[in-house]
């Protein structure tokens, strides 16, 4: 094992992912997550991210589905996706999803078709931009472990 | 853990969220805690594995959102049918839902996310629970070990923060270790063994008929239930417990009948009728303990005694106790919406008109809608026709229920009043007037389900007893089923006098740290 390739790769790990947190795309209920990652389940954070990841999508297209005419908008399914997206988003932590779903909501109450687009929108950027950023992420795990290092626990002030 | 008591590890959860990542993260998070995890990812499911294993669970987890079939829905059902302990969870802790929760007994209510520390003490709830049961059993005799389980539920109450309150309880808790030892050596008080009993619609409707022939001022006891039932199988704790939920229910009903008479006064619900059927023979004084609006008797009356008869008590079909509307409010409901948004909320803009030109129409539905609650759990399905009437006042409205509920029995203009209730802010109940207010009314129900003097007495999971609510500067607000409706004429310009921060459209969601504190203070009941 090369320790300092091991040494750099965890730095630069830690560096990401303190950055994720600063940025906001991240909260402490990531850090909870990675917690109960144990050798029983080595990919657990990884794969609880994929589920959001895919709840996301199929949320997004049902609502977008929803809003999609202007003279008809089902505002309750809309609101309902919205909640679910905010519940899901709560379990990862991903912190800018829920924060977009909580204008969402209020776009929703108020029936504004517009407002509810732009959140759409939003929502479905930046849910992607999570999913990218912790795929580097994850990456950068693989890379330490295959350097033969372990992955640093972070811990969030 | 030592020989006999009470083990969380290997408690067997049963987790219900639609949501796939929670369901994966909870099933994670309680294996973690050592205990024994199934997951189900819908309601119904959920139903079918605990009726299918009756004693296969220790507890439940549901979230309140799902989408075949309400969180509270489930909730009843398992409180009634299987009574295990349910603890619901939401990503909205808002705290309308929150006592909704409470209402339709939650032993306790998370909000997500969750965290460990919160699922490490869920085994509390079904210890408590066991012992309930025990004191059920022993009756009479325990009159004085409800002193004891007062004070540990105060102490777990009042505790404060999460830790303080589990050290407090720590010495309450080898007091109840020792209990449970001694009924499991005691081979004639078999409490925490004992098989489930069901209660079927049939065999509720002994009970309902037994406690209607007793009577509300005498001393409608287990005991005397049971002989008057004549089952012979059946045990005087089956009936405690099950005569324990009953009130319950009761006091919902109570409440939802006042939060309606809070709703400016137009939209008196007469339960009169209503007491009539659900509630004769509770009530020594014959018809209502409520002073309802004569003129609105008189129309519910005439319109709707008979369905509601057949609907609570022979009529199965048309019980609805949680109407699948309540999907509804509950979705559309977060934050309270404030006046002006009111109207234009789509869902719900077509029931203030129709309030309008129809009250009769109202009461016919509502008064449908309030069959025995317990009956209707024995009902797979609420009848859909109900459903569509454009009033929906939903069976369940709590305490602290969702303005939309409310505000449907609004007309546009009247909305300001009713949502006191709703915004149950600890803060915003310190307002005298609502003490005033309750200080004032009369105290039948509360004194009529008093008068059954279960044993439980001082903590039992009905709302109407004691309970230190000390947080909720409105006191008895929630506790109190004597928070009746003297007279509705009047409370319009009452709760016009409340101050606004009161009124409907102040949202004011629980920060963090008040709603946590909310949870300890416990409001809930197991």
């Amino acid at each position: 094992m090369n320790t300092i390739v091991v040494g750099q790769l965890q730095r630069q790990f830690q560096d990401y992912i303190v950055s994720l947190y600063q940025q906001g795309y991240l909260d402490n209920q990531f850090t909870e997550l990675r917690k109960l990652q144990d050798e029983g389940s080595p990919d657990f954070v990884a794969e609880v991210v994929s589920l959001f990841f895919d709840d996301c999508a199929k949320l997004i297209n049902d609502m977008s589905t929803s809003l999609e005419r202007p003279d008809h908008v089902d505002f309750k399914q809309v609101d309902s996706g919205v909640h679910q997206l905010k519940g899901s988003s709560s379990s990862v932590g991903a912190r800018r999803v829920k924060s977009v779903c909580i204008a969402f909501k209020e776009c929703c109450d108020v029936q504004n078709r517009e407002g509810c687009l732009r959140c759409l929108q939003q929502v479905d950027y930046e849910y992607k931009m999570l999913k990218t950023k912790l795929q580097d992420l994850f990456n950068l795990e693989q890379q330490i472990l295959q350097a033969g290092g372990t992955i640093p626990q972070v811990s969030m002030n | 853990m030592e020989k006999g008591g009470f083990s969380p590890v290997g408690l067997r959860v049963l987790v219900v969220d639609d949501d796939p990542t929670w369901l994966k993260i909870l099933e994670k998070m309680l294996k973690k805690c050592s205990y024994e995890v199934t997951t189900c990812g819908l309601a119904r499911e959920a139903l079918r594995l605990l009726r299918e294993r009756k004693d296969g669970y220790d507890i439940v987890i549901s979230d309140v959102n799902m989408p075949d079939m309400d969180g509270f829905k489930l909730l009843e059902h398992v409180g009634l049918e299987l009574d295990l302990p349910v603890i619901m969870m939401s990503v909205d802790g808002e705290t309308s839902r929150v006592m909704k929760g409470v209402q339709h007994g939650a032993c306790d209510y998370l909000l997500k996310p969750i965290r460990m520390k919160e699922l490490k003490i869920i085994w509390q709830h079904v210890l408590r629970k066991k012992l309930q049961e025990v004191r059920d059993i022993e009756g009479c005799g325990y009159e004085g070990g409800t002193d004891w389980i007062t004070r540990y539920d105060e102490a777990h109450f009042l505790g404060g923060g999460e830790d303080v309150s589990f050290c407090k309880k720590r010495k309450d808790f080898d007091f109840e270790k020792k209990l449970l030892l001694q009924d499991e050596s005691d081979p004639s008080s078999s409490s925490s063994k004992k098989a489930r009993v069901v209660w079927s619609f049939e065999l509720h409707q002994k009970f309902v008929n037994a406690v209607n022939q007793i009577g509300c001022d005498h001393k409608a006891g287990p005991k005397k239930i049971l002989d008057l039932m004549n089952v012979p199988w059946l045990t005087r704790e089956n009936v405690a417990s099950h005569l324990q939920k009953y009130r319950l229910y009761l006091s919902r009903l109570e409440k939802e009948k006042e939060l309606k008479c809070y709703s400016g006064g137009v939209k008196s619900i007469d339960s009169s009728p209503k007491d009539a059927e659900v509630n004769s023979g509770h009530q020594s004084p014959g018809k209502s303990s409520f002073v309802f609006s004569g003129g609105i008797f008189q129309k519910a009356t005439e319109t709707d005694p008979k369905p509601l008869a057949s609907a609570s008590l022979s009529d199965p079909n048309t019980d609805v106790i949680m109407p699948p509307k309540t999907k509804k409010t509950r979705i559309g409901f977060d934050p309270p919406i404030s006046s002006p948004a009111f109207d234009s909320l789509l869902p719900w803009n077509d029931v203030p008109e129709v309030l309008e030109s129809k009250p009769v129409l109202y009461e016919n539905s509502f008064l449908q809608q309030q069959p025995l609650p317990s009956q209707s759990s024995y009902v797979a399905n609420s009848a859909p026709a109900i459903m569509e009437e454009e009033m929906k006042p939903p069976y369940e409205t709590p305490v602290g229920g969702s303005s939309v509920n409310i505000d449907e029995f609004l007309m546009p203009q009247d909305k300001i009043p009713t949502v006191t209730i709703q915004d149950l802010d600890p803060s915003a109940l310190s307002s005298m007037k609502l003490q005033e207010f309750s200080s004032n009314v009369t105290n039948n129900t509360e004194a009529i389900l008093r008068s059954w003097e279960l044993p439980e007495s001082n903590h039992s999971a009905s709302l109407d007893t004691d309970l230190d609510l000390s947080w909720l500067q409105g006191e008895r607000f929630l506790a109190n089923t004597g928070l009746q409706f003297q007279d509705y004429s009047s409370s319009p310009s009452f709760l016009s006098e409340l101050p606004p921060h009161l009124w409907y459209g102040n949202e004011r969601l629980p920060d963090p740290d008040e709603y946590s504190f909310m949870v300890d203070q416990g409001l809930f009941i197991s």
